[in-house]
């Protein structure tokens, strides 16, 4: 077995899901190689090729690769895919672009956002926004695959040497082009990767009165999210979405504030250690997955939390 | 402008789904089906741009069983002029899918093809960027703005890390995001004159598409599920819980 990951990044910093995509390499078992492409990337190509459960990178620094538009980078993975029985990124927007256009070009059925590895051919994914697990097998000669990184604990950066094999033809296929990115700034850990989530839904009453929540986050370290619906009421811009549409995360504690908990939410959350639920309505359906429930008006108990940390 | 929306019956998300009594699969009967809400947002996307005078005609094609004529017709009563069905009996795979899609593309060479971003039943998240593969073409997913331009279209899309915008020369695939719009309810007329829409059935050899399936379903499971914990009786003991019993904050 011989297995690509494609790597994440920002051209400076490898994304940690990556090292999660890694992970379900590693169970999978076999030589793994990481490819980097991007532009202006050298600094993502030095990383990665310190990770120790790789053999090589495979780096195509190139214009081409820059803000890795689907149609460029997915022929250049199909066309370097001879010799790998799987194909593995993290299921990030970026992979979700990306894969199927890579599967498509190889004629194989992606399999998306892989929770379990059970054998070389067979995982388990979520479907249904989570209710339920479905155990698929893949007859494909190339396994084209995204991985749940809260599903996989992440690899080692570091303590390995990789070999990096340079691409160098790399084809603009010019049929699309970046004009612009409005990207969140943020002094918070990112939601993915955060050990603490503080969210907010449509109790929250206004995008100011999210202040409240970043002071608590601020406190705890924590990255601070929100329900579809905050989303929605132009509360908070839309990178915050938790949910079946929105990202996935299973931090360490999970605080969902004025959040009812529609299962299209509890999709994104509910494999989070510990889940804290505020809500002033006691038959709030997010009291049935909380570990600690406070039946409060979360205008008084968010300034006391704050106060109490 | 000719825009294809492809639209795809599924389980209703307000509904609770279960396994079978095997735990092969999903349990279908009585089970209330709808349009995919992602699917819905593209038929008024399409709508819209006909409103706009941009696009002049809007073909619902749906690849699935007879019933799916039920969802069609919708799409027709929402404002789509006609409506396409590819019969088959087989649940099909997001491959197969975009193979019937590319061959209905074909047929009816539109500018614009308008899809969900992902199914609600199986998650997949695939469909529009493999016929966009297929068909060689541009790729808008995640959207949650489109602008058409002479030969080109602008579209913002969801990623990440925020917003990113995109401009793709025509013909494009577009797939949508929640946020792209609100869609409308059909109006009881309208969906009286979706009875009288042409609504023609083909099948997927007569399309010449292999639509068997490349994976194997070996069974559905719940998940492992929480039991609800308890409740506190205010903040200090809430903050008390968390240091001392969940140790998850010092
Ligand atoms: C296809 C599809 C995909 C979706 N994807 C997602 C997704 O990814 N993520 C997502 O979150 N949703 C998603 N949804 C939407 C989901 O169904 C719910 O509508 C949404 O999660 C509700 O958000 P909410 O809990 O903030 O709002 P509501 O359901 O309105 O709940 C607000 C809660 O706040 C409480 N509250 C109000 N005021 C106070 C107060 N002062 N103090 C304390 N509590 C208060 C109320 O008691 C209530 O429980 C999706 C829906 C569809 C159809
Ligand atoms: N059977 C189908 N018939 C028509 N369109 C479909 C079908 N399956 C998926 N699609 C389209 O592809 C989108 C993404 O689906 P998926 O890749 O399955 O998550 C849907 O929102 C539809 O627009």
């Amino acid at each position: 077995m011989s297995i690509l990951v494609i790597a994440e990044h920002n051209n400076q910093q490898l994304n940690p899901a990556t090292l999660s995509a890694l992970a379900a390499a590693v169970e999978l078992g076999g030589d793994i190689d990481l490819m980097v492409a991007g532009s202006g990337c050298q600094a993502a190509i030095d990383q990665a090729s310190q990770i120790a459960c790789i053999t090589k990178v495979i780096a195509a620094d190139h214009s081409a690769c820059e803000h890795f538009l689907a149609e460029n980078i997915a022929p250049l993975i199909a066309d370097n895919a001879s010799g790998y029985t799987h194909i593995l990124a993290a299921a990030t927007t970026t992979a979700k672009n990306i894969m199927p256009r890579v599967a498509a070009l190889l004629d194989v059925q992606a399999i998306s956002d892989i929770s379990a590895v059970i054998s070389e051919n067979t995982f388990k994914r979520p479907i249904y926004a989570g209710n339920l697990i479905a155990t698929v097998q893949s007859n494909d000669a190339v396994k084209v695959i995204t991985v749940r990184a809260t599903a996989f604990d992440a690899v080692e950066a570091t303590g390995g040497s990789a070999t990096v094999e340079t691409l160098e033809s790399v084809n603009d296929m010019g049929i699309s082009s970046f004009a612009s990115e409005q990207l969140a700034e943020s002094d918070r850990p990112e939601l993915t990767a955060a050990s603490i989530v503080v969210s907010g839904g449509r109790g929250m009453a206004s995008g100011d009165n999210f202040d409240l929540l970043y002071r608590i986050a601020d406190k705890l370290g924590a990255a601070v999210g929100a329900s579809r619906a905050a989303v929605d009421a132009e509360f908070v811009p839309n990178d915050m979405q938790v949910g079946q549409t929105g990202k996935i995360v299973a931090p360490d504690l999970y605080i969902a504030v004025g959040i009812s908990g529609a299962i299209q939410h509890l999709a994104g959350m509910k494999e989070s250690k510990v889940i804290v639920a505020i809500n002033k309505d006691e038959e709030a359906p997010i009291f049935s997955i909380a570990d600690y429930g406070l039946v409060a008006d979360l205008f008084t108990a968010l300034p006391e939390l704050e106060s109490k940390l | 402008m000719k825009i294809l929306v492809a639209v795809k019956r599924v389980v209703d998300y307000n509904v609770k789904v279960r396994p079978n009594s095997d735990s092969s699969d999903v349990e279908l009967a009585n089970v209330k089906m709808s349009v995919n809400p992602f699917c819905e947002i593209a038929v008024e996307e399409a709508v819209r741009l006909k409103e706009k005078g941009i696009a002049t005609e809007i073909i619902a094609v749906t690849i699935g069983t007879v019933q799916s004529q039920e969802q069609l017709r919708t799409c027709l009563a929402l404002g789509a002029d006609r409506a396409i069905l590819v019969e088959t009996d087989i649940p099909v795979e997001p491959l197969a899918v975009a193979k019937c899609l590319k061959a209905v593309y074909e047929e009816e060479q539109p500018d614009i093809v308008l899809m969900g971003k992902q199914a609600i039943d199986g998650d997949n998240n695939q469909t529009g960027q493999m016929l966009a593969s297929m068909l060689g073409c541009a790729q808008g997913t995640f959207a949650s703005e489109v602008s058409v331009e002479e030969g080109s279209i602008a579209v913002t899309r969801e990623i990440d890390g925020g917003l990113q915008t995109l401009s793709l020369k025509l013909p494009a695939v577009i797939t949508t995001d929640l946020r792209l719009n609100e869609p409308r309810y059909a109006s009881l007329p309208n969906i009286m004159k979706a009875k009288q829409k042409p609504l023609a059935t083909r099948s997927a050899e007569e399309l010449g598409v292999d639509v068997s399936p490349r994976t194997q379903l070996l069974g559905v499971e719940l998940p492992a599920q929480r039991q609800a914990g308890i409740k506190v009786n205010d903040v200090a003991q809430l903050v008390d819980k968390l240091k001392n019993e969940a140790k998850v904050i010092s």
